[in-house]
């Protein structure tokens, strides 16, 4: 399985191909929906970013609590397409990817074709397993918002889905309708 | 006259809402199990195979199963020879949501407005539904509903002239609409019949039935096995990669209606297909 480190380059986020397993280690960011919101906010306000956005890759994820001796509770992904919204402002501003699950909006995609970036899925429903795969968890922003804030998250090996790659090829799309193609082809019908 | 003391209830809720976000109910993780080794999509055995991990490592490790540990459901049966005493039968039940999210180490994911959105910080309130019935017992129902999926349930007021094909036609509609989104393989709860409000609590009761056992009605039985057959023709997959499971089972329940109307409402769950009861 290929192997990713974060940040990335234009030409990491290139080189993958939608459909592929990658198993992704180095510093990623976490923020969900709220968090979005603040981010845009600063942006429009023209203020920094709480952490360095060129070739980020930013996690859609509110964890658990960590049990004593636990640097993390349960991590897997939400659902992407609520952060559809703010995604294209922060790719313009060097974001190069995303790690959530499920389709993303057309604009979405369009940006991330234009700014070369790459979306992973991860499993949703399989949080306890990502966990495994963190290393360390430190809140970099808004530790009002409790799960949602903003956390540098150290990672090893954590795997995941190229989703929709730089091209825009989605897996949503072609996934469903190649497994439908190899039934015609085998006579499933 | 039989009494519960409200101590007992907090208590029970407390471990039941750990239970369920640790341990899921073995119907699903048969099902989870079977389906894998029946998946001939390579990367849909793969993902299936990871999700059954999953499932190993919140056992062993004493994790969550999802980090959206959802918001409480809790169903009651309430015998009608029971008297709740020493305090208030809803406050006991919130306090038992509030120290087993604290105690479990669960997520807070619930705010106290829906449009100013400040998180509670406790997972409380419950969604709480009371059936009363005979006897001197108190059968308390916890189901953890994660949002991923509950954002993709649909209610439609059908015509009777839809009938059994309109019908089927709108739940097959919300899977597919429902796409990637809620986590498949889901779970689909369907309710059929009542009014506007009861039919949604019906899906919502459909998704409590083990998924091995179908509909007692054959009628229903028989359309359960048809949708189902017709979800995992959609060819969404797990997570929607594409492949064979899209769907784990189809629960109908119903009640009867209006001569005027024919409601539907279709409640998805995810796998992590969450419920845990106690009979006090």
């Amino acid at each position: 399985m290929k192997k990713i480190n974060t940040p990335l380059t234009k030409a990491d986020a290139v080189s993958l191909t939608s459909g592929e397993r990658v198993l992704l280690s180095g510093i990623i960011y976490t923020a969900r929906d709220a968090a979005h919101k603040r981010l845009v906010e600063l942006v429009e306000q023209k203020k920094p970013l709480p952490f360095p956005i060129e070739g980020s890759v930013i996690y859609y994820v509110g964890p658990t609590p960590a049990s004593p001796g636990r640097v993390i509770g349960s991590s897997g992904p939400t659902t992407s397409y609520r952060m559809d919204a703010y995604s294209p402002t922060l790719l313009d501003l060097g974001q190069l990817g995303m790690i959530g699950k499920g389709d993303r909006s057309p604009e979405v995609i369009r940006s991330m074709i234009k700014n070369k970036a790459v979306y992973f899925a991860a499993i949703g429903g399989a949080a306890a397993l990502i966990s495994k795969h963190i290393l360390s968890a430190e809140i970099v922003a808004y530790e009002d918002l409790g799960a949602e804030a903003i956390r540098k998250l150290e990672i090893k090996d954590m795997p995941v889905v190229v989703a929709i790659d730089s091209r825009g090829k989605s897996i949503y799309d072609a996934g469903p309708k190649e497994y439908l193609k190899s039934l015609i082809n085998l006579g499933g019908f | 006259m039989r009494a519960i003391k409200v101590d007992d209830i907090t208590e029970s809720v407390r471990k039941l809402c750990m239970d369920a976000n640790y341990v899921l109910p073995c119907d699903i993780s048969d099902a989870l199990e079977q389906k894998q080794r029946l998946e001939p999509w390579p990367l849909a055995k793969d993902v299936l195979g990871d999700i059954l991990k999953n499932i190993n490592i919140s056992k062993e490790d004493y994790l969550p199963l999802c980090q959206d540990t959802g918001m409480v459901c809790v169903f009651l049966e309430l015998g009608q020879d029971v008297h709740i005493t020493n305090g208030s039968l809803e406050d006991a039940i919130n306090e038992g949501v509030r120290q087993g999210y604290k105690d479990g180490f669960l997520r807070n994911s619930v705010v106290k407005d829906p449009l100013r959105r400040i998180n509670t910080s406790d997972n409380t309130p419950a969604v709480i539904y009371c059936r009363i019935v005979d006897g001197d017992y108190l059968r308390i129902t916890v189901a953890p509903k994660g949002f991923g999926s509950e954002n993709m349930s649909r209610i439609k007021m059908c015509k009777p002239s839809d009938g059994q094909i309109g019908v089927m036609d709108f739940i097959v509609e919300t899977v597919s609409l429902a796409g990637s989104n809620p986590c498949p393989p889901i779970v689909v709860g369907v309710g059929i019949g009542g009014t506007f409000d009861r039919v949604a609590l019906l899906a919502k009761q459909a998704l409590l039935r083990p998924i091995d056992q179908r509909n007692t009605d054959p009628y229903y039985a028989e359309m359960e096995v048809a949708l189902l057959e017709r979800i995992n023709m959609l060819g969404v997959g797990p997570q929607g990669f594409g492949g064979k499971t899209t769907a784990l089972a189809v629960n109908i329940e119903t009640f009867p209606t209006h001569i005027a109307g024919l409601p539907v409402a279709v409640n998805i769950n995810c796998h992590v297909a969450r419920h845990a009861s106690v009979v006090l």
